[in-house]
């Protein structure tokens, strides 16, 4: 009976194992700042770089955070979807400018729309490093206190907004 | 063939091209911690690549950011917990033993037992077979030869 069931068995294991590898993304990586609350920062506004943005001034409300660039084509993919969320009010998404022109990101706020309320410039990435950054476009979800409530790595979609940040949206705000 | 080494050897330099390994650090030990981290940290850009292999812009910045770390006195452990802290097991490519991790340790070990288990089985397996008789083989071919001529 072991002859047979046994190489069926493991055939029958190492093929799910596959499959399921099939169907991951290898370029997610898992964050470990999820559940912990966001490194803190100061930096300069993109608007205005006399002016510093800081983490504090994020804190008291649940909250997105993007980090984009001129250069970062996915970004560039989801930006019509950004501008949709933002015109729903639901929660206020802030921009990290990740090692950009700051020209140039001012220009594609003007020519594409701006739907951020802030946007902090990080111009050497170092804060982007204190974040786990690794590829553009990542978008954090923060609740009221900074915690990390969720991290999507490529362009958002209005699907992805629905179906990974509203659930949990509500859930943080305990409409849940 | 001749003209192929020829060609070869002036492949030789490109292999040289390091990346941004500049200035060395002052310190003989720091620089070799500096360059021993740059082979064991993963450029999450181009996963496959150490980010002292790599190109990319991230690659660069955790360059700098290792160099600074180290510059300020910090050892291995702590550079480590730097970068797990922010990226994760993944960043690491000997990465920590936890139980999330203990299965990709043990994995090599265990197949190599289950090899040794499915070869002494197969063994058994074998030995316990009568041995043929060589010279009944030998006798019984001759016949059947001689039955065809």
């Amino acid at each position: 009976m072991l002859r047979f069931t046994l190489p069926i068995g493991l055939f029958l294991g190492l093929a799910v194992f596959l499959l399921v590898g099939l169907g991951r993304d290898p370029g997610y990586v898992p964050s470990p700042l999820i559940g912990r609350p966001l490194p803190a920062f100061t930096l300069p506004r993109l608007d205005d770089p006399e002016q510093e943005f800081s983490y504090s001034q994020m804190l008291g409300e649940v909250s997105l955070l993007n980090v984009w660039a001129t250069w970062c084509i996915g970004c560039r993919e989801e930006h019509q979807a950004l501008m949709q969320i933002a015109a729903t009010n639901e929660v206020p998404i802030y921009g990290l400018n990740w090692k950009d022109d700051p020209t140039m990101a001012r220009r594609w706020l003007e020519q594409l729309g701006d739907p951020y309320v802030v946007v902090a410039m990080d111009l050497d990435g170092r804060v982007a490093i204190d974040w786990g950054v690794y590829g553009s476009p990542e978008t954090f979800l923060l609740d009221a206190d900074g915690q990390v409530l969720y991290k999507h790595v490529a362009p958002i979609t209005l699907e992805i907004w629905e179906r990974e940040f509203m659930p949990r949206i509500r859930a943080a705000r305990g409409q849940g | 063939m001749s003209r192929w080494l020829l060609l070869l050897l002036f492949m030789l330099p490109l292999t040289g091209v390091a990346i941004d390994i500049k200035d060395p650090l002052d310190n003989p030990e720091q620089q070799a911690l500096y360059e021993r981290l740059l082979k064991e940290v993963r450029c999450l850009v181009c996963q496959n690549q150490p980010i002292g292999d790599s190109n990319a812009p991230l690659a660069s910045d955790l360059r700098r950011e290792i160099r600074n770390l180290i510059e300020q006195g910090q050892d291995e452990q702590e550079i480590r917990g730097f970068l797990l802290a922010r990226y994760g097991d993944f960043v690491l490519y000997r990465p920590r033993f936890t139980a999330a991790t203990a299965l990709l340790w043990f994995a090599p070990g265990l197949l190599l037992l289950a090899g040794f288990w499915a070869l002494w089985r197969v063994v058994q397996r074998r030995a316990s077979l009568p041995i043929p008789d060589e010279d009944e083989e030998q006798a019984e071919l001759l016949a059947a030869e001689a039955r065809r001529e």
